[in-house]
Order: C-alpha cells, then structure tokens, then sequence
C-alpha cells in the first residue's frame, strides 16, 4: 500500500508537473511522437494495404510483416538505432522505430479488410459497371472501415507504448519519469510514472473505439446486425466471423 | 591480431566478443529461456480455467475478456514499473508481467478454438456415453488443438521478445547485455544479443509448430486450421 500512497503524493505534488523533467512536458514529448508517428505510419500503410487488398496481391507480405514485427524486441531496434549513425539526429531514430512497428499492424488490418468484403457485393458493384477506382472507394473502402479503424487504433496504442521504451536509450515521453524514478531508487516516481502510461494508453485505446464507431460510414446500415454480433459478448473487433 | 581490433574499433559484428564473452552470453541466453518458459507455461495453467469459467458461464467472457484486454494495453515497461512495489527487484516481476500478457492471447484462443469445435462432434461424444470430462479432454481439446496452439505461438513469441525490457530490474536475460551495451556504447553487445533473440523467437515459433503438426495428425497434407490463421492475423498488435 506504501507504493500507491507514495504514488498518489508524487502526482499530486505540482513541482512534479512543472519544468522540462515534468509531466506536462513529458506527456506532450509523448503525444507530439505519437501524432507525427502515426501520421506517418498511416500514410505509408493505409495506401498499400489498401491497393494491395483491392487488387487482392501480396497478402503473404501483407500477413508476414504483421508476424515478423512480433519477433523483433522493440528494445532492440530502438537501441540499435539509437548506436547507429542515425542516432546523432536527436528523435529520429525514435520516430523511426515507432513506425516500423506501427506500419504492420495497419498494413495487415487494411489489407484483410478490403479481401474480407463480401465478393458478391464486390461482384455486383462490377457488375453495375463501377470502375476499379469507384469499386475501390464506394464499395470497399466503407465496407471495410471497421477493420481498417481497428488496424489505426491498434497502431496508436502500439506507438504509445513503444514511445514509452524509447526513454530507455534517452528519448522523451512520459517512459522518461519510470527510467529517472529508476536512476534515483524513487519507486513512488517509477509508480506515478507507469500509472501515467498505462492510463494515457488505456485512453488511447478507447478514444479510438469510441471514434471509429461514430465515424464508421455504414453504421446506420448495419447497426442492428451489429448489435447481434455483439450479444455474444466478445468484443466486436475479436469476432472471428 | 584482426580479433582484437573489432573490439578496440567498437564493430556492430565482432568475432573476438562472441569468443570471450561466450559464458556470459550462454547465461543471459539460459536466462532469457527459463523467464519467457516459465511465464509461458503459468500463463497456459491459468489459461485453461478461465476459458472454461468463461465458456460455462457467458456472463463472465465480457469482463474476463475485457479485463485481460485491458491488461495487454499497458506498456512492457508500465507493466514491470508496476509489479515492482509488489515484488520488489526480482525476476517474478518480469515473470508476473509476462504471464499477464500471455493470459490475454491464451484466453482469447482457447475460448476462440472451443467455439469453433461443431456442435455434431459434441453430440455424437455424448451420443457414445462421454461424460462432460471425457468430452473436454478427448474431443473439444484435440479440435481445439490448432486455435490454441496458434495463441500458444503468438504468446511465446512475443514473451521473448518482452522479457528484453525486464532488463529495467536486471532480470531481461539478453536484454540485459542489450542495456548494458547501451549505456557503454558497446555495438557488438547490443547486435549480438538483439540476434540471439531473433534466433530464440523464430526457433520456439518453428519448434510449436512441429509440437502442432505431432499433436494434430489430422490436419497434416492440408492448409493449417482456418481458425487458427485467423486469430493470428487479427490478434494484430505485437505487446510492448
């Protein structure tokens, strides 16, 4: 119990809040990487995973980035860049990192997204006359939003929390109040720090849920069949079928 | 002596340190092995049953399931911040944290791989007399073999790579010397390590999957479970 009373006095003293090592400042480093990271993670995945669903190629690659990205520490690569001769570009080689591991996660949910569409409506759009590109952005594109938002939340919740090991070879972000909390034997700063994290993540997590339902293009249609699925108790993005 | 200078030159790829470091990297490997093992393997103990409980009883899958989801969420190293008053600077706080982590792939697959058993194998096993017991263990196990072992393979692999960050209290295995070699600028340390890792991951994910092919003769000569591909390709967002 100590550690959470030391935890709840540390975030409640304003000194902590204040100055370069403060809080205000660390969480801002870490939703300014977060932005920038994802934006950029999105720009190069949602093109490619999208065209490559559409034309229905590449869904190895597609797959096997998602699964190869699993098996590299992130410590690692962060570290690893961080020696490297990138590592004298201040962030760089952080922003980097964060979006090697946030390309796969949207890249795969993009690309089974646009291959999941039902083909008879895929056929019947063909049919009606639509174009590759109509097809692409009338059909496609909004059948397959669900998946796609799911890819994008999964990619901001991964940078968030791969920004946080970032402070580990020196980067900013809120990871930086656990590693000084660490350097000074502090637990009650490593406590605060982590609760930080866990309840910016956790935000992140349902800031994205909440969003891509409110903005999915077909959830009027499909509301109710929705609700169905639902009723199995399992979160919607889980459903296997 | 060409060893000797990869070291005085600090080169990502150096020979001479893989020769006299050879023990401390075995220890660190051994190290990273019986964490990532050990999680693991408490991870599928505590698995089990609650797949079950959330299987019996539908009401509990919405927290159990959200609950462990809510767990995955937390960062590696907020994780291990965490567990830290609790345990203290010990490996059972890698080990805690790693077996949360694993608690939310293996509930998910385990439940995922029980629902996918047809109902007609059910009812045939209870058609010959099974029991509820014999009917989990000799029919709905043996169908949801593929479905586990995939969350099985996704929870190892990425066990591996998440005990590195354990290196915060000492107990990262090779993350430790990945740390280490940070903090001392040391490239061959860090390159190293960060391969054995690789290694490590690719050869306990090829090691499951023979376990998989043994246990499941009948889906050998055709494409693996549909289930199973599906899981993994949706379980998405490797743990960090």
């Amino acid at each position: 119990m100590g550690a959470v009373t030391g935890a709840w006095t540390w975030l409640t003293t304003g000194a902590n809040w204040a100055g370069t090592d403060g809080v205000w400042h660390r969480l801002g480093e870490h939703l300014y990487l977060t932005v920038v990271c994802l934006a950029i993670s999105c720009a190069i995945a949602l093109p490619v995973g999208l065209l490559l669903g559409h034309l229905g190629r590449g869904g190895a690659l597609a797959v096997n980035v998602s699964n190869a990205g699993r098996a590299v520490p992130t410590f690692a690569v962060l570290v690893l860049l961080v020696l490297s001769p990138l590592g004298r570009y201040g962030q760089w080689p952080t922003i980097i990192a964060l979006v090697l591991f946030a390309v796969p996660p949207v890249l795969t949910n993009a690309y089974v997204g646009m291959r999941e569409v039902d083909r008879d409506v895929v056929e019947s759009a063909r049919g009606m006359g639509m174009t590759g590109g109509q097809l692409l952005l009338r059909v496609e594109l909004p059948l397959a939003f669900p998946l796609i938002m799911t890819g994008v939340r999964t990619a901001a919740v991964q940078v968030v929390a791969t920004a946080t090991l970032a402070a580990l070879p020196g980067g900013g972000g809120l990871g930086r109040l656990i590693t000084a909390g660490f350097n000074r034997y502090d637990t009650a700063q490593v406590v605060a720090g982590a609760l930080l994290v866990a309840v910016l993540a956790l935000l992140v997590e349902g800031a994205f849920a909440v969003a891509s339902r409110f903005a999915d293009p077909s959830r009027r249609r499909r509301g109710a069949v929705r609700r169905s699925v639902n009723s199995r108790g399992t979160p919607r993005r889980w459903v296997t079928e | 002596m060409a060893g000797a200078d990869c070291l005085a030159a600090n080169d990502w790829i150096c020979g001479e340190y893989v020769r006299s470091r050879a023990q401390e990297l075995t220890d660190a490997t051994l190290q990273h092995v019986w964490i990532t093992g050990v999680s693991v393997a408490i991870g599928l103990l505590l698995a089990f049953p609650l797949a079950l409980v959330a299987r019996r009883w539908r009401p509990a899958a919405g927290p159990v399931l959200g609950f462990t989801t809510v767990l995955y969420t937390v960062p590696s190293l907020a994780m291990y911040s965490l567990l830290l008053p609790v345990f203290g600077v010990s490996a059972a706080v890698v080990v805690t944290g790693l077996v949360l982590y694993s608690l939310t792939i293996l509930v998910r697959n385990i439940l995922a791989g029980l629902d996918a058993v047809p109902e007609d194998a059910r009812e045939a096993a209870r058609g010959m007399g099974y029991g509820p017991l014999r009917l989990l263990f000799g029919i709905e196990l043996p169908l949801a073999l593929p479905a586990v072992m995939a969350g099985l393979r996704i929870a190892t692999v990425s066990a591996v790579s998440l005990t590195t960050v354990g290196a915060i209290v000492g107990y990262g295995g090779l993350g430790n010397l990945i740390y280490e070699g940070m903090n001392s600028l040391f490239k061959a340390q860090v390159l190293t390590a960060s391969a054995i890792c690789v290694v490590l991951a690719i050869a306990a994910d090829l090691l499951l999957l023979g376990a998989q092919r043994l246990l499941t003769p009948w889906t050998r000569g055709r494409r693996p479970a549909r289930a199973g591909r599906r899981i993994w390709m949706r379980a998405g967002r490797a743990a960090v």
